[in-house]
């Protein structure tokens, strides 16, 4: 069933607003999404009706307020087909800090020294520091899949680099490129060598249908601010034999069992991983978000992204020619809605303050993945991505916009 | 509502398609610094050379937008073969251009910062004043200010030496 853009964008008033003297043309979902009136009546709603802490609590708020957190829990897993959501996922600030997660509880009980992580070349800073973080304390060997002249990863060497590797990390989809990552073959490999797999799903859990029992991933980290939420939270799914191994990551109240003055003893997971007061409303936000998201229909997410992508791509090398160079695969199933583009030599910093006069936002700068910049050859681009709120006009305005720049740096 | 007029006036652009004094001095026995704008992984480098109280030549390098260009360029022409204390007064006045702006930001709007602002006599910065509109964009004033702070640094580096 085809997606009702017009019908959609009713749903986010930020979509309402004039910049420049322009309506809003909102091109940066790669870096937070916008967040419909479902989310955000659902947040209202629960400060105004139900708020309490979660857990412990006796009284009716605080029953309700932990029953509609642990509803959360199971909608956020149940997105992305977690066969056992209520044990598997653990809530978390964002996708940052749900691979942190992995890095530091996981990863200390199961790494040593010269143990191998395998990373790709694409990977964003979250995906990568933490692991450096790591490797810094243990002495790991990290090695990391390169990606070829149209944006892919090169997998032709995998056997060889995942020997002797205990994990591998890689994202589903870049935040750079739009590449969409075939995991399956990769998580199949590395579980063939004895490696446990992390996927970083911050930009694929927004704009694809993602199950992990399909990839066939270990782990899965992803935000809510990127998929219609609200900023503050985010999960890592987790196979739950895995997840019931791993020491505590944060220490505090809700994740013991048992303290006294010389041990403790930890409660069981997700509720291990979760210190302290989590975020409540944050997560009545995400779970509206799931719901608006399963009622849309994740195909129909990504068939409207796809065919905007493809319109996007087509319209770019139609009236901008040589001038412009999108990074990344061509239009295909492998390719989502994220646009890193230059524009002749002109600074990404100058074409995202033309397009600012258009009400046009896209975002200037590395994207938090200065190894990529350096596979690609530039300093920074000009980074343009969709959302299920975009459309053709959208994009008409961007290259409206460039070309303007063409103009004026010409 | 700023204008992109305002930010990009003809002095700037012109010294960004063709800017002067760029390029390397060799160093040693330039004295040289890297500066380095961690939000859009801009880099300057500023090499100068400075010999009895005035800074006899200076030349910029590095990659970065219009803004930091022309005024690493603008930068360059306005204190070369100025004294030392011509150039720290230059430097002085460049940086409360921009940054009392910057401090004034805080809760108001680019706009109420700018009338809050204390005057900087424009006629005393010459071509430099170029760079005024800068401050309606306030993220873009860490560009402007980039080589300003390599210079700076500089001169501070060479000082402590001397001493
Ligand atoms: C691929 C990828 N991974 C991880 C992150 C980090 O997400 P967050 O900042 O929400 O933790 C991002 C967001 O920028 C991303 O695009």
């Amino acid at each position: 069933m085809a997606l009702d853009v017009e019908t959609i964008r009713k749903d986010f008033p930020l979509l309402a607003r004039v910049v420049n003297g322009r309506p809003i043309v909102y091109l940066d979902s790669a870096a937070t999404s916008l967040q419909p009136r479902p989310v955000l009546a659902a947040m209202e709603q629960y400060y105004e009706t139900t708020h309490a802490n979660v857990h412990r609590g006796v009284y009716a708020t605080a029953e309700e307020a932990t029953q509609r957190y642990e509803s959360a829990r199971v909608a956020a897993g149940r997105f992305v087909g977690a066969p056992d959501p209520a044990r598997e996922i653990v809530f978390t600030k964002n996708a940052t800090e749900a691979i942190n997660l992995v890095a530091n509880s996981w990863g200390r009980a199961n790494l040593r020294r010269g143990d191998v992580v395998l990373l790709t070349q694409m990977e964003h800073h979250a995906n990568l520091v933490p692991w450096l973080m790591l490797s810094e304390q243990l002495g790991l060997e990290l090695r990391y899949l390169e990606v070829d002249g149209q944006g892919r990863l090169d997998v032709s060497a995998l056997d060889r680099k995942l020997d002797g590797a205990r994990l591998v990390a890689v994202s589903a989809m870049s935040n750079v490129l739009g590449t969409i990552n075939d995991l399956r073959p990769i998580a199949d490999a590395a579980h063939a060598a004895g490696a446990v797999v992390l996927a970083d799903g911050a930009q694929a859990v927004p704009h694809l249908p993602v199950d992990v029992r399909a990839l066939g991933v270990d782990f899965l980290a992803y935000s809510a601010h990127k998929m219609l939420g609200p900023t503050g939270i985010g999960a890592l799914w987790g196979r739950a034999d895995l997840l019931d191994a791993m020491p505590p990551f944060l220490g505090g109240g809700g994740m013991i069992l048992d303290v006294r003055l010389d041990r403790f003893l930890p409660a069981e997971s997700p509720q291990r991983f979760e210190a302290g007061t989590p975020p409540i409303a944050e997560a009545v936000g995400l779970g509206a978000a799931v719901r608006y998201l399963e009622a849309v229909g994740m195909e129909a997410v990504r068939a409207h992204e796809r065919s905007l992508t493809d319109y996007a791509l087509g319209a770019i090398a139609d009236r901008l020619g040589d001038d412009c160079t999108v990074f990344g695969p061509p239009a295909g199933d492998d390719r989502g809605g994220v646009l890193s583009l230059a524009f002749r030599d002109v600074h990404p910093h100058d074409l995202a303050q033309v397009l600012d006069q258009y009400g046009v936002c896209v975002r200037p700068g590395h994207h938090c993945a200065k190894p990529l910049m350096r596979v690609l050859g530039v300093s920074a681009t000009a980074r343009a991505s969709v959302g299920l709120y975009n459309d053709e006009r959208d994009i008409d305005v961007l290259i409206e916009g460039l070309a303007e720049a063409g103009r004026l740096f010409g | 509502m700023p204008d992109l007029e305002d930010l990009y006036r003809e002095i700037i652009l012109d010294h960004y398609r063709s800017p002067r004094h760029r390029g390397e001095l060799e160093s040693p026995p330039a004295h040289r610094v890297e500066g380095f704008n961690p939000l859009c992984g801009d880099e300057v480098v500023v090499t100068m050379v400075v010999d009895g109280g005035t800074l006899q030549d200076i030349k910029f390098a590095g990659t970065g937008c219009s803004i930091s260009q022309s005024s690493a360029s603008l930068m360059s022409s306005a204190v070369k073969g100025k004294s030392l204390d011509d150039v720290r007064q230059l430097i002085r006045t460049f940086k409360s251009m921009m940054s009392i702006h910057e401090a004034a930001l805080g809760e108001s709007g680019p706009d109420e910062a700018l009338e809050e602002a204390a005057p900087v006599d424009v006629r005393t910065i010459g071509e430099l004043a170029a760079l005024q509109g800068v401050v309606k964009f306030p993220v873009r004033i860490k560009c402007a200010t980039l080589s300003w702070n390599a210079l700076a640094q500089g001169l501070d580096e060479l000082a402590t030496a001397a001493s």
